[in-house]
């Protein structure tokens, strides 16, 4: 086990480091840069503030100097807000975001698991063509296209939830991008759900439990169940990443002050500090969750742990 | 799906394996479906201007936001009176074309990267696949923006932004394929006949790749088209006056409430584009599948 740790750990630093390494060579290669604005500053007050800041150094030193501020917990101040350090917007902005991705992956697990069972069980029935619709829905209609139409229904037209806003995380707010958050992520976690499940009910052990006189929802919830979930464990990883490019999205179209809204806006204003900041910060938790799937399937499955 | 294990294709003499497919793809409703829809879509990309006596980018400050089926708008026009019919061609034409080349671009690195993997194995492959395992990792649609801010949107990098970072799960899938054709007789044959490596790579294992590659392809395609609009809509896609189904979702979405259409029709096409490919990819999946035959 502790091998088996010890090799995706293995793997998650270099990638963490490539992902620094890449989006601090490309922010810096973009043209213009942070203090770049409608009226230009005099040549020497720009000096003096890239002074400040340490951008006039070499590159490979300010990229030594960055991964080592890194390695200590420390992003370093923004660029384009003078009186805040990285740390200080990053804890201002991402518990929007995680508490969005939170509810988002709660309800879709919900939906997702119940409806792929139930549908399972009930082949070729109302709620397997539900799922099955369901499945459709998400994949072909992005979050972009149901985002709008949901709030043109529940905002505009019958005004039942607001448009848009955050009201610090009040219920009502939240409702509208938590659906449109999950749906994807239900429909992919129905269909894994709903295979997984038949291939379960399948399998010998299953028969044995119904020979052995069970009643079904033992059989189902204690013996099926529990291989049939395997595959959702690994895709946690996947889910989590998918979470995080459609809340780039939902913040957009419903205007929430997450990390997501941020990201494009200070990679527009040239923001190095902020944006490599959040980069680090995303790729940390996508790895960690990747790292944490892996770490359950070994749990859950003895043969992945063995291989 | 439909469970073709179930109702098996009477054998016939001297049938191979590729037109067993076909039959079974045909016996696929929604497979067959989606085709026709997907040939209707593409001839609508490819002459849909034809039906509009408007240009795409031609403005008309008199005729903003005209519904459907006025003043010979069929669609309806948008917010400087551009006509939606010509707009959503040309952005559908533009959609597929991304979703083709970036797909295409993915398809070679994908298929040259996993063949070569799997075939010379040992420390190579074991580099090579710790590459696309950290690779997988990275949060991809930050790097894509990352690119677009760095320098600037256009078409040429869309394409060549997504088609390097979809090619990685192809490159697992032909690589596992090589894995277990590498061991077969035919390889052998090839290799005491004197063959050399990238020879009996490009020959004999690529071509055996076909049926899973093709699979892959049809459900990057829509993946491929996703991303695309995706980046349209956060501004960063295609630029205006030009026109995908994202940049036109996103212009739909901003007006909706003054005019429908420009999102309703524009989201119809996208689903439809996207249903289509991903019923093809799952009817191919299924049609192709050796554990039914």
């Amino acid at each position: 086990m502790l091998r088996f740790i010890g090799r995706r750990l293995l793997v998650a630093g270099p990638t963490l480091l490539v992902v620094i390494t890449l989006a601090f060579f490309m922010m810096r290669a973009a043209p213009g840069g942070p203090f770049d604005s409608e009226r230009r500053l005099p040549p020497a007050v720009e000096q003096n503030l890239k002074a400040r800041y340490g951008l006039d150094r070499p590159l490979p030193e300010q990229f030594l100097a960055y991964l080592g501020g890194v390695v200590r917990g420390d992003f370093g101040p923004s660029l384009k807000y003078p009186d805040k350090t990285v740390a200080d917007i990053l804890k201002q902005n991402a518990p929007v975001s995680l508490k969005l991705g939170l509810a988002s992956m709660i309800l879709a697990l919900a939906v997702g698991v119940s409806l792929g069972v139930l549908a399972a069980l009930r082949r070729n029935g109302i709620l397997d063509v539900g799922a099955m619709g369901l499945a459709i829905l998400g994949v072909c209609v992005p979050t972009f296209v149901t985002a709008p139409l949901l709030i043109l229904l529940f905002g505009s037209t019958l005004q039942w939830l607001p448009n848009g806003g955050w009201n610090g995380g009040a219920l009502p707010n939240m409702i509208l991008p938590v659906i449109v958050l999950a749906l994807p992520q239900a429909a992919i976690l129905s269909r894994l759900t709903r295979a997984g499940m038949i291939e379960a009910l399948a399998a010998g052990h299953v028969r044995t439990a119904r020979a052995r006189g069970l009643p079904e929802a033992a059989v189902v919830l204690r013996h099926a169940l529990r291989p049939a979930l395997t595959p959702l464990v690994s895709y946690l990883g996947p889910a989590a990443a998918g979470l995080l490019t459609g809340s780039l999205v939902v913040e957009k179209i419903f205007n929430l002050p997450g990390l997501g809204k941020f990201f494009v806006i200070s990679a527009l204003q040239r923001d190095y500090t902020v944006v490599m900041g959040m980069i680090v910060v995303y790729a940390g938790l996508v790895l960690f969750l990747n790292l944490l799937g892996d770490l359950m399937l070994a749990v859950v499955d003895p043969r992945v742990r063995l291989s | 799906m439909t469970d073709l294990a179930t109702h098996p294709t009477p054998a016939a003499r001297g049938r191979s394996l590729t037109d067993d497919a076909i039959a079974r793809l045909r016996v696929n409703r929604a497979a067959t479906l989606s085709l026709g829809v997907l040939v209707l879509l593409t001839l609508f990309a490819l002459f849909g201007p034809l039906l509009s006596p408007w240009p795409y980018d031609q403005v008309n400050k008199d005729h903003v936001w005209v519904p459907p089926l006025t003043d010979g708008h069929l669609l309806g026009t948008d917010a400087l009176g551009r006509d939606l019919l010509a707009r959503l061609a040309m952005g559908l034409r533009v959609s597929l074309a991304i979703g083709l080349v970036a797909t295409l671009v993915s398809l070679v690195i994908g298929v040259a990267w996993g063949a070569t993997a799997g075939y010379i194995g040992g420390a190579v492959d074991e580099a090579m696949m710790r590459i696309v395992d950290v690779l997988y990792a990275l949060p991809f649609i930050f790097f894509v923006i990352l690119l677009m801010v760095a320098f600037g949107s256009n078409i040429l990098l869309i394409f060549v932004a997504i088609g390097a970072v979809e090619w990685l799960t192809m490159s697992r899938i032909v690589r596992g394929q090589t894995l277990s054709l590498k061991q077969k007789e035919f390889i052998e044959a090839a290799r005491a006949a004197g063959l050399g490596r990238m020879s009996i790579v490009a020959r004999h294992i690529i071509p055996n790749l076909l049926g899973p590659v093709a699979v892959y392809v049809t459900l990057t395609i829509p993946a491929v088209i996703l991303a695309e609009s995706f980046l349209s809509f956060l501004g960063l896609g295609v630029q205006p006056p030009m026109a995908s189904l994202g940049t036109l979702i996103s212009a739909g979405a901003q007006d909706m409430e003054m005019a429908w259409w420009l999102l309703v029709f524009p989201a119809l096409a996208m689903a439809a584009t996207l249903a289509a490919f991903n019923f093809i990819g799952d009817g191919l999946r299924d049609a192709l599948d050796p554990k039914d035959r």
